[in-house]
């Protein structure tokens, strides 16, 4: 089972902490794009209205997507999200497109691939992953949608895990290097999403690395399905992934206390990407990048990350200031321990 | 406990339809909110781990599972723990590992059917993200010796560890806990078998864990508790110390190792060992000696009467024995400096083991209140010389003012509160029943007791504590308040009382839970922090409530009528052998013969169906002497009549017109003796009919002559005498007994009066012969609704009953202004005589309908709207 990918990110994350990289949503709204660019002309005639189909775009605007990509590789990101955050079928449902969500991961990863190559090009000694996103989809497979009926759910696991697979595929053909399974709100959701990846992993004979990202909702430390910090990583686990997180959903002022939870237990590297702060009254996020790399700075000088990048709100002048303020601080080292039963319900439990 | 002990897992084994038959019964009932509480309480009693199984034949377990699981998901107190997901088929397993964010436990795979199957289930659940139990079988079967035990779980753990790449913690071996002493020479050595092979999987392969359900040890012990109990703790003793960290146990059977007389564990233990050949038969010789603690013990046993005075009086007060508690008690004073002493000393010392056996689970309430009693003789010893010392100060916990509201009747439930508080050394002032707020709340502040407990049994006493709350913060009371009794529950309290009072007031769902609460309250600082936990759960409870809407949804009561149910009319309505009004009474010998004792056990909060609860294995000892001396004290009052039983019928002629049913003077059906009212439910039934009792009876307008019956009996007439008498001698116990008893009589005469209705009095079903077991599954024709109940649940309509059978003169039962019966052993309904006729929930009901009874009634909205307030939605 090949998996340099896995070996040469462990190395370079012994010698220096790496950088993701920041919002995609953010870099795509100053576009200002209006109905007719989000459909191009592929789509020009398609039934109902796709703007806001961020996704999308891969198809339509590759060169807008391809330019945020090397924004940020310009700025210094190791690591590339791929624009799949609502590319799954599931979340394509919105828009009527769950056929197109194949060819839009398809494309995304083909797009992030190629400015990585382009940037890997020009310093060899640094490469650039892609990490191939598989996000929350917009449907909760432990939580009810009707508050009268604790019992529903408007999506299973198996429903979860055939989108997944399909998601997972594209990506792994358009040239991921790693799987991302980011922003968590319903562990079970994950753990479909880990049951694709590996079903796939299984089918091809080959694994890639697999990063993991939970969303502590609020100030109550724990995901929206109720976990906390450390019962998520237990439930996450079992896919030996090679970095467990957090991002999302907090600033991070706020995020700190439940990265340090997760630092404290993972027996591999911790990553972290925090929106640039909370919302203010317009919807905008308005923590400077100079105020927030002062933040990573404090959690790289305290040995709480391995990995750091930016969500909502973050630009390429985030994760430079980022990248400048980690550099020669050395990684969180990634510690061991006894081998016990690690079991979680909402809450941890270790025998 | 030493610290192995203290890394030992227990799981909880409620939640299992194979283990426990009221889970069971409420999965295949689908009363999947009872179930929860099921779960809930596991994980309240401190269940790290709870296991969930739903194999049943005749269940969905699949669905069953998955149904369950996703309910728990929205529970965080019970999903807050790890699940264990039980079932000996793949698809359930497979299904319930779909449902879970946690990392849960799979119990379990083995290699029962082949490795090729034991690898591919063992993949997926790593796959899934679950640990897993293994079972020590194999292709040729079930590991019974050392050897097999050992060599199955090594050669799974090489395959799960090597080929599948499972991670060995996760691996929890269940080498088969087997009984032993079961007279065959092959078992026994099993114990030792277990114990040996979990020693060496533990040291060949590390990391795994040991597991395994204890019961099944003491199999052949079947019906002796203690004996049981003592080999469950010595076979945990050997194997903890082996190795063995996980278990199914249940708490309630485990004698603690050290206070296992020396005797008994000497012979467990060579049992268990294996270390002498007639073990079995030594053990089997000794049983019945420790069979049923308690009084026969103390009958055979009188060695604690050699131990010192103090030991003996905790002997006493635990086993509830009141024989020699005069002269131990007199003996201690002599030796004290001070007769107070000899209760804040020896007595309270004693009083504080019972209360921390209690609150442990390891006494039950019957012989809680025993104990009180034993102290309660004590303490009336002590008094003269006491006062004759003339100081009058005592040191209690804190004085608590107790009363039924007014309008209510029932005070069993209060009474055992009463006397649990104090055995815990609070001292309880208890105004009885029917107190107005006023006295209450005058007599809280005259005595400047420490907080006030309400109680009621019926619907309207919800409204009466809403009206004392509301009355204590006008007055600017700082009393924590405490609601309890069988209406109340955490919901209204938290949504229709709480939020009327400022300070504590807090739901005591039982007698056990009443202690803690009470001490919680009584100190200022655990009091804030307490009343501030609280409020922040009542919070979310109101919240809950909130967001509840009901399940199915309500219908117009048009819409409602138009989904009558319709009965078969075609064969005409049986005419009364006997109409008009007949006032009859019943000896109680005859009435005993009819009792249900199933609902007895539980007003002492035994859980179980008589008569398997005499064999129960938890409370089987309790039941089988709370049963005794119920019986005792019903010799005793039929022999010397301290109780009487009255009752009186009456059948009518009778038509429905709309929801109402007309009752008439006579078979002429021109003059109309009384209205009934009637309700009707009101949501959307899809298979169902909506009904409403009225259905059961035919139109007025088919000229169908149908009739009604009515009726009003009572087993209690003399009761507050006699548990006043019994009062007076400080034996709360009985004075519990003879309502608890009394209650039953007072069933039973109506289930008896019944029986005469049909076969005599009315005379539908001349031939009908039933027992008393399906009596209580009423099995025969028609149905006997008590107004108050699911059927007809506004109390006004007992008034209409009275008047039908001008009650009061025939029986001297009485109504209180909130519609109680008096005496509250009570029993009163309709007779419906329709074979399609049925029970049902009339449940929520609409604005239009409380409108349209309002205006049947005669009544004013509001006046509507207090009545039927419990089926209105809010």
């Amino acid at each position: 089972m090949a998996n340099n990918t896995q070996k040469n990110i462990l190395r370079a994350a012994e010698k220096r902490i790496l950088v993701l990289d920041g919002a995609m949503g953010t870099m795509i709204q100053e576009h200002k794009l209006e109905e007719q660019a989000y459909r191009g002309d592929a789509f020009a005639n398609w039934h109902c209205d796709v703007k806001g189909n961020n996704d999308l775009l891969a198809l339509t605007q590759p060169e807008i997507i391809y330019n945020i990509h090397c924004a940020y590789l310009e700025a210094g990101a190791d690591i590339i999200e791929t624009n799949t955050f609502n590319a799954t079928t599931i979340a394509m449902a919105d828009y009527d497109m769950e056929a197109q969500s194949k060819d839009i991961n398809l494309a995304a990863a083909k797009l992030a691939r190629k400015a990585c190559d382009a940037y890997t090009a020009k310093t060899p000694d640094k490469p650039r992953y892609v990490a191939g996103v598989l996000g929350p989809t917009n449907r909760t497979a432990s939580i009810s949608p009707d508050v009268n009926d604790p019992g529903k759910r408007n999506v299973t696991f198996d429903e979860l895990v055939v989108a997944y697979v399909e998601s997972t595929e594209a990506l792994l053909d358009g040239g991921a290097d790693l799987i991302l399974i980011e922003t968590i709100f319903d562990t079970l959701n994950a753990k479909a999403a880990i049951f694709a990846v590996e079903t796939v992993f299984d089918k091809r004979h080959a694994r890639v690395p697999v990063m993991i990202s939970g969303t502590i909702t609020d100030a109550s430390g724990r995901t929206l399905s109720g976990q906390t910090a450390e019962a998520f990583y237990y439930s996450m686990r079992h896919v030996t992934p090679v970095s467990i997180g957090l991002n999302c959903a907090l600033g991070p002022d706020l995020l700190r206390q439940y990265v340090e939870e997760i630092s404290n237990v993972a027996e591999c590297l911790v990553s972290a990407h925090p929106n640039a702060g909370l919302p203010n009254e317009f919807g905008e996020y308005d923590m400077e990048a100079e105020e927030m790399a002062a933040h990573i700075k404090e959690w790289a000088e305290s040995g709480l990350v391995n990995i750091v990048g930016g969500c909502c709100g973050s630009t390429p002048e985030h994760i430079r200031a980022m990248v400048d303020a980690v550099a020669g601080i050395s990684p969180r080292k990634i510690p061991h321990f006894e081998p016990r039963m690690r079991l979680s319900g909402l809450e941890p439990f270790v025998h | 406990m030493t610290a192995e002990f203290s890394t030992f897992i227990n799981i909880g084994e409620r939640t299992n339809v194979t283990g426990s038959a009221m889970f069971k019964r409420l999965i295949l009932n689908a009363e999947y909110e009872k179930a929860l509480d099921v779960a809930r309480q596991q994980v309240e009693n401190g269940a790290q781990v709870i296991d969930i199984n739903m194999d049943e034949a005749m269940l969905d377990s699949v669905e069953a599972m998955r149904t369950f699981l996703n309910l728990i998901a929205s529970e965080p107190d019970i999903s807050r723990v790890p699940i264990m997901i039980d079932s000996s088929k793949w698809e359930v397993i497979e299904a319930g590992l779909k449902c879970v964010q946690g990392k849960a436990i799979v119990n379990s795979i083995s290699l029962k059917e082949g490795k090729e199957q034991f690898v591919r289930q063992a993949t997926l659940i790593k796959r899934y993200g679950a640990a897993t139990v293994v079972m020590a079988f194999d292709e040729t079967g079930q590991a019974d010796t050392k050897e097999r035990k050992v060599e199955i779980c090594q050669r799974s753990y090489k395959v799960l560890t090597e080929e599948v790449g499972f991670l060995p913690e996760d691996i929890i071996f269940d080498p088969n806990i087997f009984a032993v002493a079961t007279g065959i020479d092959e078992h026994n050595n099993y114990a030792v078998d277990f114990i040996e092979a979990t020693k060496i999987i533990r040291e060949t392969c590390p990391y795994a864990h040991i597991s395994g359900g204890l019961s099944n040890i003491s199999f052949s012990f079947r019906g002796n508790n203690p004996v049981r109990e003592a080999m469950h703790s010595v076979f945990l003793y050997h194997a903890i110390r082996a190795g063995m960290d996980m278990g199914i146990v249940n708490a309630g059977q485990l004698e603690v190792y050290d206070e296992i007389p020396e005797e008994l564990r000497v012979a467990v233990e060579d049992v268990i060992l294996n270390r002498k050949e007639d073990a079995t038969e030594r053990l089997l010789e000794l049983a019945p000696k420790y069979q049923g603690d308690g009084k026969a013990a103390a009958v055979e046993d009188l060695s604690w009467r050699e131990q010192p005075v103090t030991k003996r009086l905790e002997h006493a007060l635990v086993k509830g024995i009141t024989d020699f508690i005069i002269e131990d008690t007199e003996e201690a004073r002599l030796e004290a400096e001070r007769p107070l002493h000899v209760i804040e000393g020896p007595l309270m010392d004693g009083m504080n083991v019972v209360g921390d056996l209690f609150g442990e689970g390891k006494m039950f309430l019957p012989q809680v209140v025993k104990s009180a009693r034993v102290m309660k003789k004590a303490v009336a010893h002590l008094q003269p010389y006491i006062e004759a010392e003339k100081s009058g100060e005592s040191s209690s916990n804190g004085k608590i003012l107790m009363a039924t509201v007014k309008g209510d009747v029932h005070d069993i439930g209060k009474n055992i509160v009463g006397v649990v508080l104090q055995c815990n050394n609070f001292e309880v002032i208890d105004l009885g029943v029917m107190v107005p707020c006023a006295t209450i709340l005058q007599v809280a502040k005259e005595e400047n007791v420490d907080m006030i407990g309400l109680s009621g049994l019926i619907t309207p006493s919800l409204d009466e504590m809403v009206h004392v709350a509301k009355e204590m913060e006008r007055l600017g009371f700082e009393l924590p308040l405490l609601i309890g009794g069988a209406t109340t529950s955490k919901a209204h309290t938290a949504v229709k009382i709480e939020q009327n009072y400022h300070a504590p007031v807090a739901y005591v769902p039982n007698a056990s839970r009443a202690v803690g609460v009470c001490q919680k309250l009584i100190s200022p600082e655990s009091r804030k922090v307490f009343a501030a936990a609280l409020s922040e759960d009542y919070e979310k409870v109101r919240a809950q409530h909130a967001r509840k809407q009901p399940r199915s949804r309500p219908v117009t009561l048009e819409a409602a009528r138009a989904n009558a149910y319709q009965p078969d009319f075609s064969v005409a309505p049986v005419k009364p052998a006997k109409p008009g009004v007949t006032p009859v009474s019943a000896d109680l010998a005859t009435l005993r013969r009819y009792i249900d004792w199933t609902p007895f056990f539980l007003t002492w909060s035994l859980a179980g169906k008589y008569p398997r609860i005499l064999k129960d294995e938890v409370v089987g000892e309790q039941a089988k002497a709370l049963f005794e001396d119920a019986n005792t004290m019903l010799d005793e009052i039929i022999a010397d009549r301290s109780l009487e039983a009255k009752g009186v019928l009456g059948l009518f002629p009778a038509n429905r017109v709309g929801d109402d049913i007309e009752i008439y003077t006579d078979d002429s059906r021109t003059a109309i003796l009384g209205v009934s009212h009637h309700l009707r439910q009101q949501t959307l039934k899809d298979k169902f009919a909506n009904y409403c009792l009225a259905d059961f009876i035919a139109e007025k307008s088919s000229g169908i002559a149908d009739y009604i019956g009515a009726f009003a009996v009572t087993g209690g007439i003399g009761e507050d005498a006699l548990a006043a008498t019994y009062q007076r001698k400080g034996d709360d116990y009985n004075a519990i007994m003879v309502k608890a008893v009394a209650d039953r009589l007072a069933e039973a005469f109506a289930e008896y009066l019944h029986e005469r209705v049909r076969k005599e009095f009315w005379g539908f079903a001349p031939d009908e012969n039933l027992d008393n077991e399906a009596l209580i599954r009423e099995k025969y024709q028609g149905i006997r609704p008590a107004p108050g109940y699911a059927a007809c649940p506004e109390h006004t309509e007992k008034q209409l009953i009275w008047d039908l059978l001008d009650a009061e003169a025939h029986t001297t039962m009485k109504l209180t202004e909130s519609f109680a019966m008096w005496p509250g052993a009570a029993v009163s309904g309709w007779y419906f005589s329709h074979p399609e006729s049925r029970y049902f929930a009339v449940a929520k009901i609409q604005r239009d309908q409380l409108e349209d009874y309002a205006q049947r009634k005669g009544w004013s909205i509001q006046e509507a709207e207090k009545w039927l307030a419990p089926n209105l939605s809010d």
